[in-house]
């Protein structure tokens, strides 16, 4: 199996990420890792609440997986994504790629998390301590 | 004809629920749904824009619907 794509309410395991795409074939593995900021536009983030429309999700981020088969010569991937209630510090999603050599994993994990920040239909909603906005809903 | 329409995100609140009953008078492209939607509930033109999906795939507009379909309101994504 070289594609693992997840959705969890759970929290992520990197280190089990990275561990299942460890491959004797792989001279290079790029992880990306996305984590909660404490703060955006001056103002102070409680928390985010991430929501999934967990079927669609899947089947774009298997789209993303194969898509990248096809454009990049690595061996793995994965993608996992988390959704609910995150805190500061907390990780909504982490990538891993795996690949004989580094430069087509750099590239190859760029091109899955900009490309599932445009298509995978999950939402994140910012709490601040005054109000609360979903990310890029409105111009 | 009547179909479900999912909401998601922001959709939910502009919805006030987590999906609708839309009666589409006859007229059963994505892009009539999305008309009836938006005059509805207006709220939907706030949005930067949004898309329709059918049975989990973004729609482009001119498909027709069928009762059966699972149709939902994608609004403008921000996962990762």
């Amino acid at each position: 199996m070289n594609i693992s794509i997840k959705i969890s309410d759970k929290p992520l395991d990197i280190k089990s990420c990275i561990d299942w795409a460890m491959d004797p074939q792989c001279g290079g593995i790029d992880v990306f890792i996305g984590t909660v900021r404490s703060s955006t536009k001056q103002k102070k983030v409680v928390r985010l609440e991430f929501e999934a429309y967990e079927k669609m999700a899947l089947s774009e981020m298997n789209r993303i997986a194969t898509d990248i088969f096809k454009k990049f010569a690595i061996q793995k991937i994965l993608i996992h994504h988390r959704t609910g209630v995150l805190q500061i510090g907390d990780v909504p999603v982490v990538i891993v790629i795996a690949a004989a050599h580094r430069d087509v994993a750099f590239d190859a994990c760029r091109y899955a998390i900009d490309t599932l920040k445009e298509t995978v239909p999950i939402w994140k909603k910012e709490v601040f301590e005054d109000g609360e906005e979903w990310v890029a809903a409105h111009p | 004809m009547k179909v479900n329409v999912l909401a998601f995100g922001i959709a939910k609140e502009i919805l006030d629920g987590s999906s609708i009953t839309a009666d589409l008078n006859g007229r059963n492209s994505v892009n009539d749904l999305k008309l009836l939607l938006k005059e509805k509930f207006p709220g939907l033109k706030q949005l930067s824009t949004f898309r329709i999906a059918l049975n989990g795939e973004f729609a482009m507009g001119n498909e027709l619907m069928k009762e059966s379909d699972e149709i939902a309101i994608i609004p403008p994504v921000s996962g990762g």
